[in-house]
């Protein structure tokens, strides 16, 4: 079993919990081994950098230090900020011995050095390119179909740019929902933000933002939106009543992480995959 | 014998790790305010401010709200023709607006990244009612008593625990922040 070094990240031990025991449950079923780094900080979300950048990478730098450390080679966040954040951070210790120095110099602190040399992978391309769209086809004994299914990429794992990857029309998770017998729906907002902290330091703006997503998924046909982001799945679904209240508007569309999905599609047993019950309801409606 | 810097200069330097296409190569298409979500919540669109900076017309893009409205989704970023990093240079304004003390008043942003860097440094960890604490004073009282609810509803749903995680290195933690800038005291 291949192992990896885990980042779990902040939300995934507060709001997030069905994240964190989704990714876990649908790891083990996949024969991916997670191994959560020991003693990890938070990554910063997109709160430090404003303050000051040399301080943002250097936190980060801990937790790819940590990483690299065990002597594993990837290290694999499920929280799209956290994500964005060590990939870049490892991309600049790679291009950057000043940047690298000035590092090293604060993390000698806590006895840890880095060389930026830990491949930074989102949990979705783990399943998707290491374990591969046939196996997770193969492993679906109890596929979703007709379910309906928004894929909600958000900003951070598709941009800012990393490779050669599509970041106007990626079409990854449209796969891996194809994968386990899921129908994704196209719609134009995939992509859109959901507003992230806006949500907390400019509510107003941030609202707008979730209100013309969860319209654009529900006019598509979606009944359930999916997010690989605790962020962005805590704005649609936790302020989806302020929306309805502050737009007059009715929806109650279920948000899951791609994860529990992946989970109900694996015949993972609900209470560990943190599914709710009428989440399950839908899903047994919709099958057949 | 000092040398100053012109403010479009200033905003450059702060760019540091980045590396992005200098500011003076934007052609004003402004394709990052047709693309930006956030574009009808800014006093200026992302092109205006570019075209303020590169005028050095420091006063009016310090008291405009833009860079504050930025939610950091990079989607002008990768579309930006002439390969400016236009999320990154909102950063650099936050920074530099944090820097020195001047932002258009009544906006949260400041305060909230200001709590969120202290959470960390007393923590390792992040915590949302910590940071709840710091921002709440400054909404209405109909938003605090609604944000109290909603906040209960997550504890009791278990959603959201009632104490907050923390580094146990804690205090190599601190001295590693020390080595970066000096944070004094933090309580």
């Amino acid at each position: 079993m291949k192992q990896y070094a885990y980042f779990p990240g902040c939300s995934l031990e507060s709001l997030s919990k069905n994240y964190n025991i989704s990714t876990q449950a649908v790891a083990a079923e996949l024969g991916v081994g997670l191994q959560e780094l020991e003693d990890w900080n938070c990554c910063g979300a997109t709160a430090y950098f404003p303050v000051d950048e040399l301080l943002a990478y250097t936190l980060v730098s801990r937790n790819l230090a940590i990483a690299e450390k065990t002597g594993l080679t990837d290290f694999v966040a499920p929280c799209s900020a956290c994500y964005k954040n060590a990939y870049a951070t490892n991309k600049y210790l790679k291009g950057d011995p000043d940047l690298l120095e000035h590092i090293n110099f604060a993390l000698e602190e806590d006895d840890l050095q880095v060389e930026g040399k830990m491949k930074v992978r989102h949990l979705i391309e783990v399943f998707i390119e290491d374990v591969g769209l046939e196996a997770i086809k193969e492993k679906t004994t109890n596929p979703l179909k007709g379910l309906r299914v928004a894929p909600y990429y958000g900003c951070q794992i598709v941009r800012p740019r990393k490779d050669k990857e599509d970041v106007e029309n990626p079409q990854f998770f449209e796969q891996l929902l194809s994968a386990i017998g899921a129908e994704p729906i196209d719609y134009a907002s995939k992509t859109r933000c959901c507003g992230g902290s806006l949500i907390i330091t400019n509510r107003k703006a941030a609202l707008d933002m979730v209100y013309k997503l969860l319209q654009d998924a529900v006019k598509s046909g979606a009944n359930v939106i999916a997010t690989t982001c605790p962020m962005c799945n805590v704005n649609v679904e936790v302020y989806q009543g302020q929306v309805n209240r502050e737009f007059g508007t009715n929806f109650s569309i279920p948000v899951v992480y791609f994860t529990q999905l992946m989970g109900m599609a694996l015949g993972v047993e609900p209470k560990r995959i943190g599914v709710s019950a009428s989440m399950l309801s839908l899903a047994q409606s919709t099958v057949g | 014998m000092a040398v100053e810097l012109s403010f479009s200069k200033e905003i450059e330097n702060m760019m540091y790790a980045s590396h992005g296409k200098p500011i003076k190569d934007c052609l004003q298409c402004g394709t990052c305010s047709g693309t930006c979500p956030a574009v009808e919540f800014m006093d200026n669109s992302p092109r205006e401010i570019i075209g303020l900076i590169r005028a050095d017309m420091r006063d009016d893009v310090m008291k405009s709200n833009t860079y504050w409205t930025c939610a950091s989704c990079y989607h002008c970023t990768v579309r930006c023709p002439a390969g400016i990093d236009i999320a990154d240079m909102m950063y650099s304004l936050k920074r530099y607006s944090m820097w020195k003390g001047t932002y258009k008043e009544g906006l949260l942003g400041p305060d909230f990244s200001e709590a969120f860097v202290k959470m960390i440094v007393n923590s390792g960890r992040s915590f949302e009612p910590i940071l709840a604490a710091t921002y709440l004073p400054k909404y209405s009282a109909g938003d605090i008593v609604r944000e109290g609810l909603m906040a209960t509803g997550l504890v009791l749903s278990g959603k959201m625990p009632l104490l907050p995680k923390k580094v146990k290195r804690l205090k190599n933690v601190q001295r590693m922040v020390r080595r970066i800038i000096p944070i004094g005291d933090t309580k």
